[in-house]
């Protein structure tokens, strides 16, 4: 039980519990009383899917494996069918290449290893940043935060207050400073420092914004001035409540600074996050991270056991 | 922002605009193509299902099978059914009848609350009202900084007492707003999760203690299908009156419009449009459903370009273009015009026809930010007489403009196309692609 009480996994069942109450709980309700496996019960099976963001295309390759399935293997019995479904969620969903045991280390052939986070706006980049510094610097690593949000009115100040709580240093410019300015200062610093990690925040920005897309593809041109294959890595962070435009917001994210991974937030709300199974199937981009509160240790990193698990775990 | 959705719609109209007669059962095709547009846009899923009954039930039969154009009857009806879903007329925010009129906002984290306040406030200054915002949000870190800078963007005054709780703030701030001459309270409280029992308390506690005449939920627009889940939540707690959807500015389809609507039965106020303060607009209903169906809302266009384009300054434009002066400050003066008016790809998105053409074609508004540039560079007497402009002073326009001799020719190049033009028109003589066209006695 090592790792559970660690990444406590108990908050992940107890926040998605909500999840499970309202999605998937209602397999076992459709399951109850129903001796054949029929149409009705896969249609109903869809609608839940899509009731959890899964999306109508992603449901419909759920939907069609599960029938196969059935047919192939000749199952009957309906309450097999919950079984059927946590697997083929499970086998859309791609695995992160975070070690569960050992989460926040870091390649020892970057000094520093540069994250860059990414996402629309609101979603919870600056609250994402804060938990990351703090877990890092928890795994005895140097972390700088670099405030290239110097767009948002106070971007920087709730920034700030972030890094103090996780305990790292934070390079900031005035608000409306170049991000592309602060990200290379910082970055110097960083190296000057021999800091292990350097986290850059980027104001928040709808995707489809062609000047503020460009803005970030600077960022990272500028971040490969003094490190050449920097960002080792690129974060989009993504809201569990968002509906099928998070696919969109990969896509446009991707293509201009290449998404390396997923963090998905907020999902001690009601929400599904459905959509990381569209993402994961049509993209091939895994979560890594996942926010389950407010509190500066409610990140964990992403397992799908552990998450399809907890989709389907039976809330007393 | 609905493109998507109405693309595809017309895409399943088209297959049946190709048909003489409609039967039952290609009405039953188009509408599932149908329900998979509405779910592909984060309809919820039972407010789809409900859509597509009420469509069908109007589709199916004489009404349409005798019509002539029967897919335009049906896109009729499924316009008719969608102004019905968002509310059929649009709602203005209510007045206290004694002020200060009391505003109280709230929504989820991140669904963009703070910004939505300072727009708010400066949209009712720019009606002739005296808005003071009250930051109650204690929670998030640096919220409270937020508002204030906001507030100075926009030189409203804003409350601010840090270390306090988030009720006392909310409830000093009413008489602090009757002391300093306010007639508008706007109170932008924390974001929070619909199943924070705690959090819901104290925003149910603020609003029994200030009595709000108007309550607003705020809910981005790419919000999916626990849209309903939340709305129907907050609307529990705090029977809220108005929605405002936020983030319509990029390229969801916001279903949860809909379904929100539809679950809660109130109506969506207003919509944020941008990150600029002034990117506010007031919902209508029947102008979204127009959008959806692909027909573009040239209303919202036509009234935005009234309320912007100063009318004195056309009339001046047209006398010079009559005396076939037309300078580059005349240009100028448009150009900044056009961007008072919005982005280009907002505008365009309103008018019939050109929201058709694909998002990655899209008209960068850094286009016009230049050719500004360009024509600043230039001396007064460059800008009146354009002709003595030469290769030096290209040289030295592209210079100071930070732009390339090629840019500043083709700026000079087009604005010579546009003053022979605009002489032709002078003269009282049709463009050269009209002539021809004459009428035969």
């Amino acid at each position: 039980m090592g790792f559970l009480d660690k990444f406590k996994l108990g908050r992940l069942k107890e926040g998605l519990a909500k999840t499970h109450e309202s999605l998937f709980g209602k397999v076992q309700k459709i399951l109850f009383g129903k001796t054949k496996i029929d149409d009705e019960l896969i249609e109903n099976l869809e609608e839940i899917l899509i009731a959890g963001d899964v999306g109508v295309a992603t449901a419909a390759t759920i939907i069609e494996n599960i029938r196969k399935r059935v047919k192939q293997d000749r199952y009957e019995n309906p309450a097999e069918l919950d079984g059927l479904l946590r697997d083929e969620i499970q086998k859309l969903l791609v695995n992160g290449s975070t070690s569960l045991n050992d989460p926040f280390t870091l390649p020892s052939n970057n000094k520093p290893h540069v994250v860059m986070i990414v996402g629309v706006n609101g979603v919870g980049k600056t609250t994402t940043i804060g938990k990351l510094a703090y877990n890092y610097k928890t795994a005895g690593k140097k972390v700088v935060i670099a405030a290239a949000d110097t767009f948002r009115a106070a971007a920087n100040e709730q920034l700030e207050i972030w890094a103090r709580r996780a305990g790292v240093e934070i390079i900031r410019q005035a608000h409306g400073a170049d991000p592309g300015a602060v990200a290379f200062d910082a970055l110097k610093s960083a190296v000057a420092q021999n800091a292990d990690l350097m986290i850059i925040d980027t104001a928040g920005r709808l995707h489809t914004k062609v000047n503020l897309m460009e803005e970030l593809k600077k960022i990272k041109r500028v971040l490969q001035k003094i490190v050449a294959d920097a960002p080792h890595e690129v974060l989009l962070v993504l809201d569990a409540s968002t509906g099928q435009n998070a696919i969109q917001q990969v896509k446009h994210f991707t293509a201009a600074v290449g998404v390396t991974g997923l963090v998905l937030t907020k999902l001690d709300g009601t929400a599904k996050g459905g959509v990381v199974l569209g993402i994961s199937n049509e993209l091939n981009i895994p979560v890594k991270f996942i926010g389950v509160g407010e509190k500066i240790d409610d990140l964990q990193p992403f397992d799908r056991t552990a998450f399809v698990e907890a989709l389907f775990e039976k809330q007393s | 922002m609905f493109e998507d959705l109405s693309q595809k719609l017309e895409l399943v109209f088209k297959k049946l605009r190709g048909q003489g007669k409609i039967t039952e059962a290609n009405i039953a095709e188009s509408l599932r193509e149908v329900r998979r547009v509405l779910l592909d846009a984060d309809v919820n899923y039972k407010v789809v299902k409900q859509f597509i009954d009420d469509v069908q039930k109007r589709a199916v039969g004489q009404e349409v099978l005798q019509s002539i154009t029967p897919g335009q009857l049906i896109v009729k009806i499924i316009y008719d059914e969608l102004v019905k879903l968002m509310g059929t007329t649009h709602a203005e925010i209510m007045y206290a009848t004694m002020p200060p009129t009391v505003i109280m906002v709230a929504g989820l984290q991140g669904s963009g609350k703070t910004t939505f306040c300072a727009k708010l406030a400066n949209h009712l200054k720019s009606k002739g009202r005296y808005p003071i915002l009250v930051a109650a949000d204690v929670h998030r870190p640096a919220a409270i900084d937020q508002l204030e800078m906001l507030g100075k963007q926009i030189q409203v005054p804003v409350i601010a007492e840090r270390g306090r709780a988030a009720l006392q703030i909310a409830e000093g701030s009413i008489e602090q707003a009757r002391k300093a001459a306010r007639d508008v309270v706007i109170i932008d409280t924390a974001g929070r999760l619909h199943v924070d029992e705690e959090m819901m308390h104290e925003v149910e506690a603020i609003k029994s203690i200030v009595n709000p005449s108007e309550i607003l939920f705020v809910v981005d627009s790419m919000t999916g299908q626990d849209a309903v889940n939340t709305a129907k939540a907050f609307h529990d707690r705090l029977d809220f009156n108005g929605v405002v959807l936020t983030k319509l500015d990029g390229d969801t389809r916001g279903g949860a419009a809909l379904s929100i609507r539809a679950v809660v039965n109130k109506p969506i106020k207003f919509i944020g449009v941008g990150e600029k303060l002034d990117a506010l607009e007031i919902f209508h209903p029947d102008r979204m459903a127009t959008r959806i169906l692909g027909m573009g809302d040239i209303v919202t266009f036509v009234e935005k370009a009234q309320s912007q384009f100063d009318a004195q300054k056309a009339q001046k434009i047209e006398e010079k273009l009559r005396k076939s002066e037309f300078t580059f400050e005349d240009f100028l003066d448009q150009l900044r015009e056009i961007k008072k008016m919005g982005s280009i790809q907002q505008l365009m998105s309103m008018v019939p026809g050109l929201n058709k053409i694909p998002i990655n074609a899209s008209v960068d508004d850094k286009a016009l930010v230049r050719v500004e540039a360009i024509i600043q560079s230039m001396t007064a007497e460059e800008r009146r007489k354009p002709a003595i402009i030469n290769g030096m002073r290209r040289r030295r326009i592209a210079n100071g403009s930070g732009t390339s001799i090629q840019e500043v020719n083709k700026v000079l190049k087009q604005f010579g196309e546009m003053q022979k033009m605009m002489k032709t028109f002078s003269k009282g003589k049709m463009p050269k692609m009209f002539q021809g066209m004459r009428i035969p006695n």
